[in-house]
């Protein structure tokens, strides 16, 4: 069972959820895509395993091959080559590694080379096994890293995997989504909450995946993202307090369901939620 | 000696613009005749590495000099590359920056951007 944990912006709680779902549970994976800032780890604090170097793959030239027809530099929609004085000049940070270069070019002037964007790790903490990407500063995307993080081999290790997604809408959530099996929806009670969680409504919806939300800093007043729910028929699975507990103890990077009987239930309860309304899915819709 | 300023409209009253990768057309100025001409920047609609493919667009028109108001960091690889001077503009006049070419009053452009790539240095 592959559950993502995303929302509109940075900051509303998803880390927060997908922790402490993982550690609640009997035995996770918990597999942190948002590759731009990691941080899962900073509460699991595992015992690194394993590392792996990602690599993508970036053009080369053969000068003595090149003859200056510049079908690459017009093929090449991002602009990554110039040709300039007779010599093909590549951008290695704008290149997206599509590959369309080599194609196009009837010299055979074109090679791929092997180009290191950034990491993943592997760790142990506990009942969780944690992957961590991390993606080098400058990189223009972080889709391959979470692609390797999200291979089939990592996601079938345990019953449970948890997806922590980067914040957002944009291609690298689609990534880490795209083979979940539901979707948690992370919302803070305000209106620019609202906003953002209907960026991720429609965003699941396109994918035609199940989800529900969970709010997050709920006080005593009224809730604008609770109140999105309603009028939009969207399965609210669960509720967690604006507390300056919770808050203390997640700027100091514990785990609170490890510390907390409330928070232990509020979490339990969660993570049955999610799992029952999966059953359903997989019943109703399978 | 060719200039080549980034520019609003396609005439000499129009002004500077402020983007070089995006400004909608180029003055090519050749500063012996005094001809001008002025070409589409069909790379400001690019979705990305526009400052490359104007440099490019630049390149091809063999211009000597670029006066701009500010470059990004992959646009001035290029140009420097084709041996281009860059001079940096001093007001929005396109006749004045070009008399204060002539006039050696432009002063070289050295503070790159690092781009709008979302990036944060």
């Amino acid at each position: 069972m592959k559950i993502a944990i995303l929302s509109g912006k940075g900051g509303t709680g998803k880390t927060l959820v997908s922790v402490n779902l993982a550690a609640v549970s009997e035995k996770a994976t918990y597999i942190d895509c948002d590759v731009e800032e990691a941080n899962g780890h900073l509460f699991f604090k595992p015992q690194w395993v394993q590392e792996e170097s990602i690599a993508v793959k970036i053009p080369e030239v053969d000068e003595g091959l090149c003859d200056g027809c510049r079908k690459c530099v017009d093929f090449c929609k991002f602009n990554a080559l110039a040709y300039i004085l007779n010599k093909l000049k590549i951008f290695e940070e704008i290149c997206h590694s599509c590959g369309g270069c080599l194609l196009v070019c009837p010299q055979k002037a074109l090679t791929e080379k092997d180009k290191v964007i950034g990491i993943i790790k592997k760790g142990i903490s506990n009942n969780v096994t944690i992957y961590s990407g991390l993606l080098n500063t400058g990189e223009p995307s972080g889709v391959p890293i979470i692609n390797r993080l999200l291979s089939k081999n990592h996601l079938l290790e345990n019953k449970l995997t948890i997806i922590d997604c980067p914040p957002g809408s944009a291609c690298v959530v689609m990534e880490s989504i795209k083979d979940a099996d539901y979707c948690i929806l992370v919302a803070e009670p305000t209106l620019f909450g609202v906003h953002n969680l209907n960026m991720v409504y429609q965003l699941v919806k396109l994918f035609e995946k199940p989800f529900g939300v969970v709010l997050n800093k709920c006080t005593e007043d009224d809730n604008p993202a609770e109140k999105f729910c309603y009028e939009n028929n969207i399965k609210i699975l669960g509720k967690i307090p604006f507390d300056s507990k919770l808050g203390t103890l997640n700027s100091n990077g514990e785990i609170i369901v490890n510390i907390d009987e409330k928070y232990k239930e509020i979490f339990s309860s969660l993570l049955d939620t999610v799992i029952k309304e999966v059953r359903y899915e997989t019943v109703a819709n399978p | 000696m060719k200039i080549a300023i980034p520019v609003e409209n396609k005439t000499l009253d129009s002004s500077v613009n402020p983007s070089f990768g995006r400004a909608p057309y180029f003055l090519i100025y050749d500063v012996n005749t005094k001809e001008s001409t002025f070409i589409e920047n069909t790379a400001a609609t690019s979705t990305g590495g526009a400052g490359i493919k104007a440099a490019q667009i630049i390149v091809d028109n063999k211009v000597n000099a670029v006066l701009s108001l500010q470059l990004g960091e992959n646009a001035a690889a290029v140009l420097k590359d084709a041996n281009i001077k860059i001079y940096k503009t001093t007001d929005v006049s396109i006749k004045g920056n070009i008399e204060a070419f002539i006039n050696e009053r432009l002063s070289f452009l050295d503070e790159i951007h690092a781009g709008f790539h979302g990036r944060r240095r």
